[in-house]
């Protein structure tokens, strides 16, 4: 059977507040990186699965929260198993 | 015909905001006109019943709103008592319920926040959180889910921003689980001639909106009105979850308190549920002036923002306050100093109209009586059940188990084992002030004095490197006592006396530290009013906490009303919450709530009745709710808790705990936790039950189990020295003293039971003899039970 | 002379004002604010507990570039003596001033209680009052204390005596590899710890087990070497 490598993308959803890009967006002009803006902090989560399938379902029921976050699921190779 | 009813009931936005068609034709008649969408946004939240209180006002009326305490009552951001040297706390409990059940961590987080705003908007430093939380029962997957994150949220709020959360309450009960309630309370310190209200004035001042910027943070049910300008695919960008950032909130609030402190302000108001809208209006009607507002001045967060959706976002950790145009530079220079967003969003002007304009043109014209003042009031249609409107809960243990079984499965029991599991996700002590911590004693102490700079009085410098601290005097300064207090059970089954059940315990906690109270705040969490029932309990309950407050003499500073909270499943229990704030003289002298010393009496004071049904051991047992409680004598209740204040003060006491859930017996177990046992005669108690109401027609093993595991007001198991109970009890006159026992040894002992059997007529017949077991429990089993229930079930 | 200390505070900081009121029962203490480039001369830098920036990103990530920061790091490489509380405490390994990094508690959230410390080292400037092995009990409060370090640089920290305080058995409820509970660096002068000394000085708000703390601060300041004054 065949696992699949993924990853998945887990960011605040548009038009929610999103504290920590905040505070990251204004502390890099401190350090001198001008330029900058639409930071957003978000999580990985990598995990290896054996039917992708599953994967939204996966995203919708724990790993993000849907009514706040939007979740990009990436596979990436598979490996042998 | 009416404007409303023309319309055909698809494209009558103003059903789908909640404004009834003759509310909406009142709205065209104090126009003159329909309203536009902006303006629609603004009246149907106006008119909501968060707002206008549009069910509740007229029966709000009957609440004792004065008292010799009282700096600042009902109608500004939060209320505010004197506790003495010049001092005020301002303290207001307020619901978040329905954000709640949507996003748990954010509703609770943001509720928090919300709560902490009204705080330093009147001008008072926030010292302290307390909550009061009611899920369904921990069986169901979804309640301890509800349960974990709102605690989360309101932990990851109360502890980032630097306010110690002190007390607090979580029960679990079926009704709840759709409709979780989650109340935040807090209380704040000023300099009593430094609170500020929110009244606008001085027309030409500016009109200044500072902290976070504005997105479209709950607008949920408001995007009705956007169909017109958005297609269906923008719902996305209609969040209804609003995030709090209690970082922001931590800038803001010491960028209010050095405006204020500066004098730079006129009026300072916050925004709460219905935004700028509610903010700008209220201000506008108590200043008895005009507001002209331009949206496009506003920071905002997103793109394309329509005026409507500026009015109502339910953006957090923003302020809106009034500056003379000399004072302007100096405000914005402290907004900066604070990274905050800043802006002039408009003026104060003599037109007696809320103005609303978007690049110079002239988008929302209201007058301000029209918005605020305005709206329908409504009586309810109050009507009795004929019959308990809830169901059983669920059976979680026999009947006829032997009574050390009964209390070992109340002391591991939902509502009743320790809270540990939950409120050690708070930060309890920051601030310096909590002398006593959650389960240390009936209600949380805090210290006023010995503390200035960051956490002194809202009026005090807050500015880094201004000044060397005091040299803290440890007792110096006032002392106050604060515990917040709900009810659901006992209410659904009375609410009349179910919520004077509820004050009275709350007065009862601070009396066992030897506080006084000086106001109250509440939130009434209850069903949909315009039903019968739900207005009859409603109607109940509110003359219950009258009659209640103008016996201890204790007013009403300010509240929050939460209606509607119902679901397919039915109604929530009416859940009267009241926090109460009392003052102590000496920091010192506070009894505890558990026994550590051997060789003391013990006693219980109060005019105590207890009875079984509504009880958490008829919970268990899995029965119906009775449709009545037993009447009370109020005045009584009064004095029976000066006699407990004043034997505290004094030193008598040294132990003083409230009988409420799980009856006496749950009572001196929990004394029991700290580490020394007691050995209890129960005749006493018996006996006088036999003779009383609540026990006529009792047979003698229930008069047993009443007076093991009854349930009901105004009793107070104390502990002290034999002499200083003796002349206690010579002082208790009518108020009900009775000796239970001595602490000392590794065991809970409670006997007595046969006392009933030479007591005639209690309708047992001649010969009765009680079969029950005496309790005889290994004081380190009750700790443990106690401990270790809560975890287990909250994380399984 | 009493010996100065300077509190910072930075936005998002909570335990300033204890910090302060604690450091002035041994002491003459003030706030210092973040945006500031000197210390003003004080004798003993104190990093206070909080949410410093929110703790966004990653705990005491964003605070280490605080203007600041350049004069706190210059007092400590002058021998000035700095203490770090919790946030602090997380600070300062941000900055590379300490070893180890604070990790999130094993139970995966934020825990407040009181906990038993064993004071390991005394013979240093935070510790010089307290008898070896005496143990104190002050509260501690985070979600993310749980200590670590790889193993060889733990194994350079214990056997360079940079451990002052562990957690009693029962105690390490954060999951603190070695059950250390604070560390010193390799010059002594700098102390990080994850409980807050600064709530346990008055018997009425918990106990006073970590006035000691304090009290050393106070009397080993003066004889620190070149307490970053003269900037």
């Amino acid at each position: 059977m065949l696992t699949m490598k993924a990853q998945v993308l887990i960011r605040p959803k548009q038009g929610i507040l999103d504290p920590q890009g905040l505070a990251v967006e204004e502390a890099l002009p401190a350090l001198g990186f001008s330029g900058v803006s639409n930071v957003h902090v978000g999580r990985l989560v990598e995990l290896e699965v054996d039917d992708p399938a599953q994967l939204d379902a996966m995203c919708e029921k724990l790993l993000a929260n849907p009514l706040i976050e939007d979740f990009e699921v990436v596979l990436s190779d598979s490996s042998g198993a | 015909m009416s404007a409303a009813a023309d319309t055909p009931a698809a494209e009558a936005p103003h059903r789908a905001l909640g404004l009834t068609d003759s509310e909406y034709d009142l709205i065209c008649d104090k126009l003159g006109r329909e309203p536009n969408a902006t303006e629609l946004a603004m009246f149907s939240l106006m008119w909501s019943e968060h707002c206008s209180y549009k069910h509740s006002k007229k029966l709000l009326g009957k609440l004792p709103t004065s008292g010799p305490a009282l700096l600042m009552g009902p109608g500004e951001n939060a209320g505010a008592v004197t506790v003495g040297d010049g001092l005020a706390i301002a303290f207001k409990v307020e619901s978040h319920n329905h954000p709640s059940a949507v996003e748990p961590f954010q509703g609770a987080a943001t509720g928090v926040g919300g709560i902490m705003r009204d705080i330093f908007a009147v001008g008072a430093r926030p010292i302290a959180v307390l909550d009061s939380l009611r899920f369904g029962e921990l069986d169901s997957a979804r309640s301890r889910y509800l349960a974990a994150r709102a605690v989360a949220g309101i932990g990851h709020y109360g502890n980032s921003i630097g306010v110690p959360t002190v007390g607090g309450e979580i029960y679990f009960e079926g009704p709840y689980e759709q409709n979780c309630l989650v109340n935040a309370m807090c209380l704040g310190l000023a300099p009593a001639d430094k609170l500020i209200r929110s009244a606008a004035a001085g027309v030409g001042n500016h009109l200044v909106l500072f902290g976070a910027s504005t997105g479209r943070d709950g607008i949920g049910g408001a995007s009705v009105l956007a169909s017109a300008e958005l297609g269906e695919d923008d719902d996305s960008k209609r969040p209804t979850v609003q995030v709090g950032d209690p970082f922001e909130e931590s800038k803001l609030v010491e960028a209010c308190l050095e405006l204020l402190n500066a004098g730079l302000l006129a009026s300072l108001q916050d925004l709460g549920a219905a935004g700028l809208t509610s903010a700008s209006s209220e201000m506008a009607s108590k200043g008895e002036v005009g507001l002209d507002i331009h949206v496009d001045r506003v920071p905002l967060r997103e793109q394309g923002m329509e005026p409507f959706e500026i009015m109502v976002s339910e953006s957090q950790e923003r302020m809106l306050c009034v500056v003379e145009p000399a004072q302007l530079d100096a405000v914005l220079a402290i907004c900066d100093k604070w990274d905050l967003h800043h802006a002039v969003i408009g003026e104060v002007t003599d037109t007696r109209h809320m103005q609303i304009y978007r690049d110079g043109d002239l988008v929302g014209d209201i007058p301000v009586t029209a918005l605020v003042d305005d709206c329908p009031m409504y009586d309810l249609s109050p009507e009795e059940p004929p019959a308990q409107i809830y169901p059983a809960p669920k059976r979680r243990i026999k009947d006829g188990l032997a009574p050390a079984d009964n209390l070992l499965a109340l002391l591991g029991s939902d509502n009743i084992a320790s809270r540990r599991e939950y409120f050690e996700q708070y930060d309890c002590i920051v601030g310096s002030r909590t002398i006593k911590r959650p389960e240390a004693a009936e209600a949380a102490v805090l210290r006023l004095g010995a503390n200035d700079g960051r956490h002194g009085p809202g009026g005090a410098p807050s500015t880094a490197g201004s000044g060397k601290a005091q040299t803290p005097g440890d007792a110096d300064g006032p002392t106050i006592a604060v515990s917040i207090d709900g009810s659901g059970r006992r209410v659904a089954a009375d609410p009349y006396r179910g919520t004077i059940g509820v004050v009275l315990e709350c007065a009862a906690n601070l009396a066992c530290v030897g506080a006084e109270p000086l106001g109250l705040t509440n939130c009434l969490n209850f069903g949909n009013p315009e039903k019968p029932h739900i207005a009859w309990q409603l109607d109940r309950a509110v003359s219950g906490m009258a009659d209640a407050l103008r016996a201890l003499n204790v007013p009403v500073v300010g509240g929050n009303v939460s209606l509607y909270n119902q679901s397919g499943d039915g109604p929530i229990y009416p859940t009267p919450v009241v926090g109460m704030v009392g003052s102590l003289p000496d920091p010192r002298v506070i009894a505890g709530n558990t026994f550590t010393d051997p060789d003391l009496a013990v006693a219980l004071i109060g005019p105590f009745e207890p009875t079984l049904p509504a009880s958490e051991l008829a919970k268990l047992r899995g029965e119906e709710l009775p449709t009545k409680l037993p009447d009370l004598n109020l005045s009584l209740h009064a004095e029976s808790l000066k006699l407990v204040r004043e034997a505290v003060r004094s030193g008598a006491v040294t132990v003083a705990r409230d009988v409420s859930e799980g009856g006496l017996a749950t009572a001196l177990a929990e004394c029991c936790l700290g580490g020394v046992g007691a050995t209890i005669d129960l005749g006493p108690l018996i006996e006088r039950l036999s003779r009383s109401q609540a026990g006529a027609g009792l047979d003698a093993e229930a008069l047993v189990e009443t007076a093991l595991f009854g349930e009901g007001p105004g009793g107070i198991v104390v502990a002290g020295s034999r002499e200083s109970l003796m002349q206690l009890s010579s002082r208790a006159h009518g108020v009900g003293f009775l000796a239970l026992g001595s602490t000392g040894s590794a065991k809970l002992d409670i006997a007595g039971f046969s006392a009933v059997d030479s007591s005639a007529g209690t309708g047992t017949g001649p010969g009765a003899v009680v079969t029950l077991k005496e309790i005889s429990l290994d004081v380190p089993n009750l700790q443990r039970i106690h401990a270790g229930a809560l975890a287990e079930r909250a994380s399984s | 002379m009493a010996t100065r200390f300077g509190i910072v505070q930075f936005p998002g900081s909570c335990d300033e004002t204890d910090t302060l009121l604690a450091c002035s029962r041994v002491g003459d203490a003030e706030l210092l604010w973040h945006k500031d480039t000197d210390l003003g001369g004080v004798d003993v830098v104190v990093l206070p507990g909080g949410f410093s920036y929110g703790d966004y990103l990653r705990v005491g990530a964003i605070v280490q570039f605080a203007p600041i920061m350049g004069a706190v790091a210059e007092h400590a490489a002058g021998g000035g003596l700095v203490l770090g509380i919790c946030n602090g405490f997380q600070v300062l390994t941000e900055a590379g001033l300490l070893p180890g990094a604070l990790l999130p508690n094993t139970n995966l959230r934020f825990t407040c209680q009181q906990a038993d410390l064993i004071v390991e080292n005394t013979e240093t400037p935070f510790t010089h009052e307290s008898a070896p092995g005496e143990i104190i009990s002050v509260p501690a409060k985070h979600g993310a204390g749980r200590f670590y370090a790889p193993p060889e640089l733990l194994a350079q920290i214990e056997d360079g005596g940079q451990v002052l305080l562990r957690y009693a058995e029962g105690h390490n409820f954060n999951g603190s590899v070695n059950d250390i509970a604070g560390v010193t660096n390799e010059g002594r002068n700098v102390f990080g710890l994850m409980p807050h000394p600064e709530h346990a000085v008055d018997p009425l708000t918990g106990s006073d087990d970590a006035l000691k703390l304090f009290h050393s601060l106070a009397s080993a300041a003066p004889m620190a070497v070149g307490s970053g004054d003269m900037t």
